[in-house]
């Protein structure tokens, strides 16, 4: 199977999201000629909905608390505290040492913890090791620097192959290594998550942190991506 | 960012919903991440030996899986109950004019 690393879709996502949303929630002026009742959700959103009904009702879960961790990962925490983070260990030695050496502690101090980054580690580019992660497992990710892992993050087809193999997997990304740079997979856990720092591109020389962060691509920091100059 | 800064971080609602209940309930100390991961990581590995499974629906639907089978363990929400709170909200849909508030009986 061939990925999608652009993340582009072929299929309207947003029109079920919002129509759900809006029909759950409020009444509304709407118009829908195909249905005369409300538009029945499919079979699994309706037992995500029985099951938050059962907590809710038996007092173990508050939906207010749902709604604001979903804003949380829809808004606020996604790739670019990651790029902060790499932009800044191209520009500072000290803070790439401290990295290299503890990334938990050095993000954390950014403000970047919590939900999937008690464990951090750092994982640098060079000419002679290219890094790339995955979860053979599941789908672990650092949540705090990357936000919710994309789609093909969690197929079966990159968890497969990424392991067996990575230079398939890295051209059909649009990566392609020179001969002589070995590629290491780090396979994340639950109790270990990975951040790629890769190479600073060539030509950045003059450029300043703040410069930098546009460069860096979430595809960038899992490894099936290298930073390039933004669009 | 240049990586489809427009792709939303969840698909579908339900898959959001789902995230959210679920690590929700992993911070009212319902249970670890590393027993999460371990239950989810062998339900995916379950359902994808007949197919191979999407980064989406299919892996929200491992997902699902592996949450109902963990809260019907636990005696939380048994199966059972789901299935009848799930009847329950078909039926509200379908009786609630559109655009009304959808609401159990």
């Amino acid at each position: 199977m061939m990925f999608r690393p652009r993340g582009k879709r072929s299929f309207p996502l947003w029109t079920g999201w919002v129509a759900w949303r809006i029909i759950d929630s409020m009444p509304h002026d709407h118009h829908d000629h195909d249905h005369a009742h409300a538009v029945l959700p499919p079979d699994p959103a309706l037992r995500v909905k029985a099951i938050e009904t059962i907590l809710t009702q038996k007092g173990l879960i508050d939906p207010a608390a749902l709604d604001e961790i979903i804003d949380t990962y829809e808004n606020r925490i996604g790739p670019k505290n990651g790029a902060l983070v790499v932009a800044r260990a191209w520009t500072d030695p000290e803070f790439r040492a401290a990295l290299l050496d503890d990334a938990t502690s050095v993000v954390a101090e950014l403000g970047f913890y919590g939900r999937q980054g008690e464990h951090i580690t750092a994982v640098e580019n060079t000419p002679e090791q290219h890094n790339m992660v995955v979860c053979t497992l599941c789908s672990c990710y650092p949540w705090p620097l990357l936000g919710i892992p994309p789609s093909w993050y969690k197929s079966d087809a990159y968890r497969a192959r990424a392991v067996r193999e990575p230079r398939k997997v890295l051209a059909e990304f649009g990566v392609a290594l020179p001969e002589g740079t070995k590629v290491r997979v780090w396979d994340s856990t639950a109790e270990m998550r990975y951040l790629v720092i890769p190479m600073r591109p060539e030509g950045t020389e003059g450029l300043s942190e703040e410069d930098l962060i546009p460069w860096v691509t979430r595809d960038s920091m899992v490894g099936t991506g290298l930073p390039g100059r933004p669009e | 960012m240049s990586d489809a800064p427009k792709t939303p971080v969840f698909s579908e609602p339900w898959h959001a919903q789902l995230f959210a209940l679920t690590v929700h309930l992993h911070e009212r100390d319902v249970f670890t991440w590393p027993d999460w991961a371990a239950r989810f990581g062998a339900t995916l590995a379950e359902h994808g030996l007949s197919k191979e499974l999407d980064g989406g629906d299919d892996y929200f639907n491992a997902w699902l899986a592996a949450l109902e089978g963990l809260l019907s363990q636990r005696s939380l929400a048994e199966a059972a109950l789901v299935q009848q709170m799930r009847d329950a909200w078909e039926a509200a849909y379908m009786r609630t004019p559109h655009g009304d508030p959808v609401r159990l009986a």
